[in-house]
């Protein structure tokens, strides 16, 4: 399992052609990418620049839970998943899932479940900045 | 008992620290914790949607504390 798996929580740019190349294999017939991206407006405010933070430790050992128990539901034959924290712009990447599988339809099933389940478990946490002030996203109920 | 408490996004901003060591004799729970830091930091007062999880893996309020857990306070997470 150890190679089959890429775990990656980094305050280093994001690149999805590793994303790409640490999932393809000889057998795969698709690999599909999720790449989440900063988005300038939320609610109707613009957004200027995002603040990613970790419990890093336990932010990978919840992933890797993820990328197991993905494993187990789909048939498929690689995963990276990589996710950024610090300082991010505009327009940059703050997470990247990549799959391969034989048959197309495991590699968007198992991509879609591993970033929703990412949104809910792994201790990461964003602020976004405004002109006005700061909000930590999904602080507040 | 000395437990080391870390703290993480909007619960980092408003305790004002990353990590602090409480003593927490009497407090034999999460849920009791959970009470602890309520009354401690009354601008914690969204904290029961807050998780915790101890030594790096989530727990339930009736979660048992020992001496040498590490609790993490965990606000609403909001990765991806």
């Amino acid at each position: 399992m150890k190679n089959k798996i890429s775990i990656k929580i980094t305050t280093e740019r994001l690149n999805m052609q590793v994303c790409y190349d640490l999932v393809n294999d000889d057998s795969s017939g698709g690999i599909a990418l999720f790449v989440g991206t900063v988005r300038n407006i939320t609610e109707g405010k613009t957004v200027n620049r995002l603040d990613f933070s970790s419990h890093e430790s336990m932010a990978e050992k919840e992933i890797k839970k993820i990328a197991l128990q993905t494993f187990k539901k789909y048939d498929i034959i690689k995963i990276a998943i990589h996710h950024a924290l610090g300082e991010l712009q505009i327009g940059d990447i703050p997470v990247i899932i990549a799959v391969s599988s034989a048959h197309r339809a495991a590699a968007f099933d198992a991509c879609q479940y591993t970033i929703d389940t990412l949104k809910q478990t792994v201790p990461i946490w964003k602020k976004e900045h405004f002109d006005d002030g700061e909000v930590w996203v999904n602080a507040h109920p | 008992m000395k437990i080391r408490i870390l703290f993480f996004g909007i619960a980092k901003d408003i305790v004002g620290h990353n990590n602090i060591i409480f003593d927490l004799d009497g407090i034999k729970t999460i849920g009791q914790f959970q009470v602890f830091l309520k009354e401690k930091y009354v601008d914690l007062k969204d904290i029961n949607s807050f998780a915790f999880a101890v030594n790096e893996v989530y727990v339930t309020s009736d979660h048992q504390i020992k001496a040498d857990d590490i609790i993490a306070v965990i606000p609403p997470v909001s990765g991806g």
